[in-house]
């Protein structure tokens, strides 16, 4: 009498409830960071908005728009797998790596405009959340990549099929989590510190 | 090819939001700005987390794992900031 | 009890017929990866014990005696840093937990064996950094308030890494339980039919999956502001302490129930078996556990009334306080009404099971008076304090722990301990254990703080009583210990269900087979139908 009823999705209902599982572990991580952003921003309103001025608008949103996309290729390649169809699978991984790439590019040009400008962790409380949140994102943005690379591997081995798939549509909800992450911390950084 | 569509169809409205996000972040609309921000970002996550994450199509009990960790993000943030508040 | 002369090996070891290094370090049975647990935690137990011991003579007098005030300070931290997250918090759920989840609800292993056995190790992997520490050891307290924690020379920053290897290993293991729960249980077996143990791991691992992060990106934050110099928690640079301790309590509250929890799933499951009696109030006792861990989150600030904090929170966090008492306080009146008109033995298990009910109430109830604001600001950080802790952690799941390991020792094992020398060390343990810390509610409440390396004189008489009980229980522990270790080797063969329970782990082999059920089990009933049924003659 378990709660194991047929699953629309392709992984079995142990993998997803496992995965959620961890997604709210993620999210009460960042809860915590966003928690002290919530503070901060009340006790120094006037900080954070002088501070905020000083980050490229441009830069974070195209980031925003790379990592959208990133969602996009992978939750394609996941449709793509349950149909059985291989190559579109690793067409759809590659793109997803390479927009992740991108992503990381991009945040590597803004850090060391910042490191540039003299604008450090330590520099001041808006600034230590910056790096901090954009930072921890960074981490798993890398972690994700990381595994990617690994359903890679095994995707050119031929181990997915439209049978078996549970590997990269658990990993798809982790990147979906990351992509929601910075759906927040454009805005909250960005937009209006 | 319906879930190739939908998807497109999602991460386009998905970029439109944040064409509207960055377009009202050149506004000054007082507290608006951040509400808007915020209201704009939920609709993102919601768009992702419905048909990205297959959350539409989901049985109960996996729906409840995706949402009870909310109730208990809003503990933190509501107990911290109720001290905050009353503190500074 | 069974006094079976026959004490040769057996010919089926069952799980543990394999030998060697490897059979275990790669082992992904949870019963193995359970037993690992057990001497890791119970190995932690001893060490910090020992520094107890430690403390404990140096304050037999009020001044300086045996080592410095530094020292003192390192000791007490190290003492309570390993009781708390290298002892207390796994020494349940990862240890007896992992053992018994699977066999409880019937099937072969947890949901994800591969996961479970990367938490072992991990775990063995933060307790590899958190120990080299000891180069530089800590002297904050194992709160690790800042801003001190931000400025001591002391290896903070290493130690900040391996609690969060710590931290991710524990929340691994209650997502591999909560999963396991949902959807690996033996057929017909709904939730009402389930043991009680399995609703208290259930609500642990969900306190566990959701708070210990905030505890992970704290000891980052606070990393991170050792390392990069950020403020968050500096008031100089416009951070704020008090944001410390919410993270810090956000976790470190609801912890409390990770530790306490999982005891009274054991007490739980022991006071009917030897009761020969249903539990009273199955369903009160089981949600009463979502009970505590939900209301759990809700009150972390009484840990911080006198730090600082706004007064209307502290209200807020006060009344809300009190909320916790109801669940549990549901607990033990359903335990007590299982025991109204049973036929109860007292054999070890169950002395340690009734010695948690009535050392928990003493704990719990003194709670209360920590809980109310008013009451709180005179006795916090006093030795009330100290006794008030003691009486839940150690008077608590110790007690509870000692009740499972003595219950389930002859599942683990196979074999029967010595029940005399087990009640001797009961004796021991439970007089050593008051006589040690009721003291300290009289030290408390005459304003005794705690901390110190010394004191006033006048405090002298009642640390003395203290010292030497605690010279009583660690007799006890080791006897205990003792008789475990020489039963592992030569105590007589246990039957397979030594103790007549009605749970599914009593119906497979002692010890277990490698795939748990030769053939996984039907459930047709919820387990505690004692006394009603026709038992078997007691032997």
């Amino acid at each position: 009498m378990s709660d194991n009823h047929e699953a629309p999705n392709g992984a079995p209902v142990s993998a997803r409830l496992g995965i959620w599982a961890f997604l709210a572990t993620e999210l009460l991580l960042f809860g915590a960071l966003f928690t002290a952003y919530a503070q901060f921003r009340i006790t120094h309103a006037e900080l954070f908005h002088q501070e905020h001025l000083k980050l490229n608008r441009v830069l974070g949103a195209l980031n925003t728009l790379v990592l959208l996309t990133s969602s996009l290729t992978i939750a394609i390649g996941i449709a793509a797998i349950r149909r059985g169809l291989q190559k579109l699978l690793k067409v759809c991984l590659s793109l997803t790596l390479a927009l992740a790439c991108g992503f990381l590019f991009i945040k590597y040009l803004e850090w060391s405009h910042d490191f540039h400008m003299g604008w450090f962790p330590r520099t001041n409380l808006f600034f230590g959340l910056y790096f901090m949140m954009t930072g921890l994102h960074g981490l798993h943005v890398l972690a994700g990549m990381g595994v990617m690379i690994w359903l890679l591997y095994k995707a050119q081995r031929g181990s997915f099929s439209a049978e078996y798939n549970t590997p990269v549509e658990i990993t798809g909800l982790y990147w979906h989590f990351v992509d929601l992450v910075w759906i927040y911390l454009f805005p909250l950084l960005y937009l209006i510190g | 090819m319906a879930a190739y569509k939908i998807y497109f169809v999602v991460w386009g409205a998905l970029l439109v939001l944040t064409a509207v996000t960055v377009a009202v972040s050149y506004l000054n609309l007082g507290l608006w700005n951040a509400t808007v921000a915020l209201a704009i970002a939920s609709l993102k996550a919601g768009l992702v987390a419905l048909y990205f994450m297959h959350l539409r199509h989901e049985i109960k009990l996996v729906l409840g794992f995706a949402i009870f960790p909310f109730l208990i993000l809003g503990l933190i943030l509501v107990g911290t900031l109720v001290d905050a508040i009353y503190r500074f | 009890m069974a006094d079976h002369p026959n004490t040769s090996l057996p010919e089926d070891r069952g799980y543990l017929s394999e030998h060697g290094f490897r059979s275990w370090a790669l082992t992904m049975d949870h019963k193995r990866i359970g037993v690992m647990y057990i001497w890791t935690t119970l190995g932690f137990f001893v060490v910090a014990g020992i520094l107890a011991l430690l403390l404990r003579l140096k304050l037999l007098v009020p001044g300086p005696a045996l080592f410095s005030d530094h020292t003192y300070n390192v000791l007490f931290t190290m003492h309570g840093a390993m009781m708390i997250f290298l002892f207390i918090i796994p020494a349940i759920p990862s240890a007896l937990g992992n053992f018994f989840i699977p066999l409880l609800i019937g099937c072969r292993d947890v949901a994800f064996p591969r996961l479970n056995l990367f938490s072992y190790w991990i775990f063995v992997a933060g307790i590899a950094v958190t120990v080299g520490t000891l180069a530089a050891p800590m002297d904050t307290g194992w709160t690790f308030y800042t801003p001190y924690s931000a400025q001591t020379s002391a290896a903070v920053t290493a130690l900040s890494f391996g609690l969060f290897l710590i931290g991710m290993s524990s929340i691994l293991t209650g997502l591999n339980f909560i999963v396991t729960i949902h959807t690996m249980r033996a057929p017909g077996m709904g939730w009402y039919r389930m043991p009680l143990f399995i609703w208290a791991m259930y609500a642990t691992s969900v306190i566990q999956v959701l708070s210990t992060p905030v505890i992970g990106i704290t000891f980052l934050l606070l990393a991170a502001e050792r390392v990069f110099g950020i403020g968050f928690f500096d008031p100089a640079k416009g951070g704020d302490p008090l944001l410390f301790q919410h993270f810090f309590w956000f976790y470190s509250h609801p912890v409390v129930y990770v530790m306490i929890l999982p005891a009274m799933g054991i007490v739980s499951e022991v006071v009917p078996v030897f009761a020969r009696k249903p539990i009273f109030g199955y369903k009160a006792i089981a949600y009463s556990a979502l009970a505590i861990a939900l209301i759990g989150f809700l009150v972390w600030g009484h840990h911080m009334f006198v730090s600082g904090m706004s007064t209307v929170a502290g209200v807020i966090f006060s009344f809300l306080t009190f909320f916790v008492a109801v669940p549990t306080g549901m607990k033990i009146f359903n335990w007590i009404a299982t025991l109204y008109k049973g036929s109860i033995t007292f054999e070890s298990p169950m002395l340690y099971a009734l010695s948690f009910i009535f050392l928990f109430i003493i704990g719990g109830l003194t709670g209360l008076f920590l809980g109310a604001l008013a009451t709180d600001v005179h006795v916090h950080d006093t030795y009330f304090l100290v006794a008030h802790f003691h009486y839940t952690m150690m008077g608590g799941t110790v007690m509870g722990l000692f009740a499972g390991l003595h219950y389930w020792f002859p599942k683990m094992t196979g074999r029967m301990f010595n029940e005399t020398w087990a009640k001797s060390a009961w004796w021991l343990v439970v007089s050593g254990f008051n006589v040690t810390f009721f003291p300290m509610f009289i030290l408390g409440m005459q304003g005794m703080p705690r901390r110190y390396a010394e004191y006033p004189a006048k405090y002298q008489a009642l640390n003395v009583v203290a010292t030497v009980g605690s010279w009583f229980l660690a007799l006890g522990v080791i006897i205990m210990f003792a008789n475990f270790i020489k039963s592992l080797r030569n105590g007589p063969l246990a039957p397979d269900n030594p103790w007549r329970g009605l749970t599914l782990e009593w119906q497979t082999t002692s010890p277990p087979p490698e795939e748990n059920f030769h053939e996984i089990p039907t459930v047709t009933d919820w387990p505690y139908g004692y006394g009603s049924r026709n038992e078997a003659p007691r032997e």
